[in-house]
């Protein structure tokens, strides 16, 4: 029997706000001490008020309307309680009964449409470090802005549950509500799964697999999933609905947590926030602020771009913003400067240093139009943009200090090859052209280039050698 | 209120406060007496006033705050065992803005633990003796607040009312107490018991007082989010005729001494002109059970903080990590914590939260539409704060129905939000007080003391 896969997925999206989500505390703790960013609010002491992030509030409505979402006028807070020590006030605000955003959905490159149930504002929780025999708390993450996407069961394969996770990763990156680094966990996913027989209308048994941080364990976890429920169901067993956890080493998942074990998390109307009633006027106001998102940059670049580039660019909002930036003669050229210099693997350190400007960028698209640069001498000009001593300089300038600009003027180059020509030691070679050896033209276009000092254009170079010889 | 002058000092003052909570040790009101911070404070404030500097409206008024108000640098209990090794490092808004104007706390008082109770025999550290009568409870839950303004031990004091716990041991010692509109004083920094319900007010001898706290207390606070826009000062004074009386309190389980003194008082009023009208609330049978949903529930939630991780209490019996959670609060709590908790929990969880908590918020919504109704036909209501007089210590505690009984007559306006002012109205055969409470609606706060102004 054929199975068919449905797929749903959770996804939280740490928000880059300036400050906490209920305190002035700053929300940035890279790199900072365990329990450095903890106001007496996170840390829950007793008596303690949340207050409330506006900045949170835009960014929850841009990151919704990146997602095609209605954001909801109103909504609120609920409290969701359990005991870890993760989490110092016993419970989570969240919004369980009225999230901020409503309805919406996700194009993915290939053209599905995943629908967004919806997406609601809460706190994270802090970090647990397990040692022998005691485990140390840190609270620095604790109520960091979370939104959690919550997708409706619309995927049918694990290269799409990939596709979407990673659409919406773009989708946060470019609304610039998170700083998306998966490693660190600004972004981390749960994936539902369940098979059907094919055919049929109702849905099977679903597991949970939580806490997945990156695109290639999304994929595999849905894939091993799928064929761990086939098994089960083929055996004439039953898929037992539990949340399990990934193990990226092994490559499998395993059960952790049964419905029956499930927790009550008591869920409450926050108290002591009031509810947020969000004006038209103030949510038109904020999704105006969304900068182009993948599907602007898709159609603005269909045509000028092969498809494979165009979704490599994708992942990196800033190159493809650049991009957008310069003009339509020199897209072509800078994106795969991009793709084939700036990204590959030797270079990749470059991407933390600014981008050149497109003033810089076009002038060496028309360098190498015009032949004054080598597709070599480009690329060297191209890593230069980044070096801090040369980046505000011109790129001819630039060029100019390499070497690199190529003597195009004939007269000149006549005269080189003359002088080349001239020589004894070319004497041979000439011969064995005029003979027929056509191949040997190779070895007097290298001592022109030599003579030169390699600013001549080679092909120049080879026509009027050639013209010479005839 | 004696304010400090150049021939009466702040030392003064302070002394005489310190010298008095002394010589009442035996009431068991304070858990925390800040004697030498006290006098360094009021040796301070003198010597601002010697050099004619203007030091506040309250320039070295002795106070008492309520031993669930954090103040920097002290203890702060919530007479409790879980939070009696807890100092705090913020100081909460009310105590901020009372000491702004030059006001002296000389140390907390006694409560029910976390203000559970109606009594302050909830206490950890025991139980607070009636200022009239020490062989009966000094009501709650700010049993300690009370008797220490009843003793005339400090010109005001602070305390906190969820259910009740201002109003009724002001009436059972005979002094003015406030609850105000919910949101009308801030929150910060005040142990939550039921956030949705609690309120910061205070113990007066005389309503000029308390309006003049008010004045200064009632405050937008962006540190709490559910304070409302300043409105206090504000208030337009309002003509007074129409006096409503609650018809359903009017029956035998309120003792009859205080039945015919809130009588009395309506006589004396139709006496002076007013019009007495006489109001059917039938909800209002249904509020004591409301609120011993919302309260319990509001409580299980906010005590989930005392886990025994980052403060206060850990149990040194604990070794895994459900023990901590497990024996800290066991030891910690005491028996009506954990019966709140109980109660809480249950009604939050899974399969009930529709049955209890949701339906107890609907009918919460019709106790307020109820009073909206009433304040249509009268502009102030006048009831009895509590079924009876200062009880005996022990005669409830070991009743919890009894003990929220208690409470019949005062959580319906916390329920509501609306303000209710406590006012000594007499004193039964036997010498115990009377209290009787004013109640308005939101945001008449200033017109309520002002009318008792004229009761007094």
């Amino acid at each position: 029997m054929k199975y068919i896969p449905t797929i749903g997925v959770e996804c939280h999206v740490q928000l880059a706000t300036k400050t906490k989500l209920f305190s002035e505390i700053d929300n940035d703790a890279r790199g900072k001490e365990p329990n450095s960013c903890v106001s007496p609010v996170d840390y829950a002491l007793p008596g303690m008020l949340p207050r409330l992030n506006g900045e949170a509030i835009k960014f929850a409505i841009r990151a919704g309307r990146a997602m095609n979402c209605k954001i909801n006028n109103y909504s609120r807070f609920d409290r969701k309680h359990y005991f870890y020590p993760d989490s110092p006030k016993g419970y989570q605000i969240t919004q369980f009964y009225h999230p901020i955003i409503g309805e919406g959905y996700v194009e993915l490159p290939s053209g599905t449409k995943v629908r967004v149930e919806h997406a609601h504002l809460e706190g994270d929780a802090g970090k647990l470090t397990h040692f022998d025999t005691y485990s140390l708390v840190d609270l620095n993450r604790v109520d960091t802005p979370l939104i959690e996407i919550v997708s409706m069961p619309d995927i049918h394969s694990a290269a799409d549950a990939r596709d979407y996770c990673k659409e919406l990763w773009r989708l946060m990156t470019f609304a610039g509500v998170s700083y998306g680094d998966l490693y660190n966990g600004n972004m981390r996913f749960d994936v539902n799964v369940s098979i059907a027989p094919e055919g049929s209308d109702e849905l099977g048994t679903r597991t949970e697999t939580k806490n997945l941080n990156s695109f290639r364990s999304i994929e595999r976890a849905v894939e091993y999933e799928i064929k761990r429920q086939t098994k089960l169901l083929e055996a004439g067993e039953k898929v037992v609905q539990e949340t399990r956890g990934w193990n990226d080493a092994t490559g499998e998942t395993t059960g952790q947590r049964s419905k029956e074990e499930a927790k009550d998390y008591r869920y409450m109307p926050e108290p002591d926030l009031p509810p947020i009633n969000l004006t038209d006027e103030f949510i038109a106001e904020e999704s105006a602020k969304l900068p182009l998102m993948p599907a602007d940059y898709r159609a603005k670049f269909n045509g000028h771009l092969p498809n494979d580039t165009l979704e490599i660019l994708l992942d990196y909002p800033q190159l493809i913003a650049k991009l957008a930036e310069v003009d339509e003669f020199a897209i072509k050229k800078v994106a795969n400067w991009f793709t084939s210099v700036l990204l590959a693997e030797e270079n990749t350190s470059l991407l933390n240093d600014a981008l050149p400007s497109e003033n810089q960028l076009e002038e060496l698209v028309t360098m190498t139009d015009k032949n004054e640069l080598s597709s070599t001498g480009a690329k060297e000009v191209f890593i230069k943009f980044f070096d801090p001593e040369m980046h505000f300089k011109a790129t001819r300038e630039i060029a100019k200090e390499l070497g690199v600009i190529q003597e195009n003027d004939l007269g000149a180059l006549e005269a080189i090859v003359d002088a080349v020509l001239a020589k004894p030691e070319t004497q041979k070679a000439q011969e064995d052209y005029r003979n027929g050896e056509q191949k040997v033209i190779g070895f007097l276009v290298g001592q022109v280039m030599k003579e030169s000092h390699g600013k001549a254009n080679p092909s120049a170079v080879q026509e009027i050698l050639k013209k010479k010889l005839a | 209120m004696k304010i400090a002058n150049k021939t009466v000092t702040a030392t003064r003052l302070v002394q005489d406060a310190l010298a008095k909570a002394e010589f009442f040790k035996s009431y068991n009101i304070f858990t925390s007496i800040y004697e030498e911070e006290a006098l360094k404070r009021a040796a301070e404030i003198d010597a601002r006033i010697a050099k004619g500097e203007n030091v506040g409206k309250l320039a070295g008024v002795p106070f008492v705050a309520k031993d669930n108000y954090l103040v920097e640098g002290t203890k702060t209990t919530a007479s409790s065992h879980i939070l009696e090794p807890f100092v705090a490092p913020v100081t909460s808004t009310v105590v901020k803005q009372l000491e702004d104007e030059g006001a002296i706390l000389i140390g907390k008082v006694n409560l029910d633990s976390f203000a559970h109770g109606s009594s302050t025999e909830n206490s950890y550290f025991g139980p607070t003796l009636n200022a009239y009568d020490n062989t009966r409870v000094a009501g709650g839950s700010s049993g300690g607040s009370a008797v220490a303004v009843a003793l005339d031990i400090v010109e005001f004091a602070t305390g906190s009312d969820t259910g009740g716990s201002i109003r009724q041991p002001a009436s059972f010692n005979g002094v003015y107490g406030l609850k105000p509109t919910y949101g009308a004083t801030s929150r910060y920094g005040v142990v939550s018991m039921a956030s949705s319900l609690d309120t910061d007010g205070f113990f007066t001898k005389t309503p000029e007082d308390m309006d003049l706290l008010m004045s200064i207390c009632a405050k937008r606070d962006e540190k709490d989010l559910t304070t409302l826009p300043d409105f206090y000062n504000e208030t337009p004074a309002k003509e007074v005729k129409k006096i409503g009386v609650i018809k359903d309190f009017d029956n035998d389980s309120v003792d009859p001494e205080i039945r015919a003194c809130l009588k009395e008082k309506c006589d004396e009023l139709a006496k002076k002109g007013y019009e007495i009208v006489e109001l059917d609330m039938p909800t209002l049978k249904h509020a004591l059970a409301v609120y011993y949903i919302i309260c319990p529930a509001e409580i299980a939630s906010n005590l989930s903080r005392y886990d025994g991780i980052r403060y206060g209490l850990r149990s040194d019996k604990a070794v895994s990590l459900d023990e901590i959670y497990g024996n800290t609060r066991n030891e910690g709590f005491m028996k009506e914590n954990k019966r709140r908790i109980m109660i809480g929990n249950f009604v939050l969880s899974s399969g009930f939260y529709d049955a209890y908590f949701l339906k107890a918020a609907k009918a919460r919504t019709l106790i307020i539409n109820e009073y909206a109704k009433a304040f249509e036909k009268c502009d102030f209501i006048l009831t009895p704060v509590a079924p009876n007089p200062a009880f005996k210590l022990g005669e409830k505690v070991n009743d919890p129905i009894a003990m929220y009984f208690e409470d019949v007559m005062s959580v319906p306006i916390n329920l509501a939000g609306i303000p209710g002012l406590a006012i000594p109205a007499g004193k039964t055969e036997s010498g115990l007080p009377i209290g009787l409470q004013l109640l308005g609606p939101r945001r008449s706060d200033k017109q309520l003391i002002e009318f008792a102004k004229e009761l007094a």
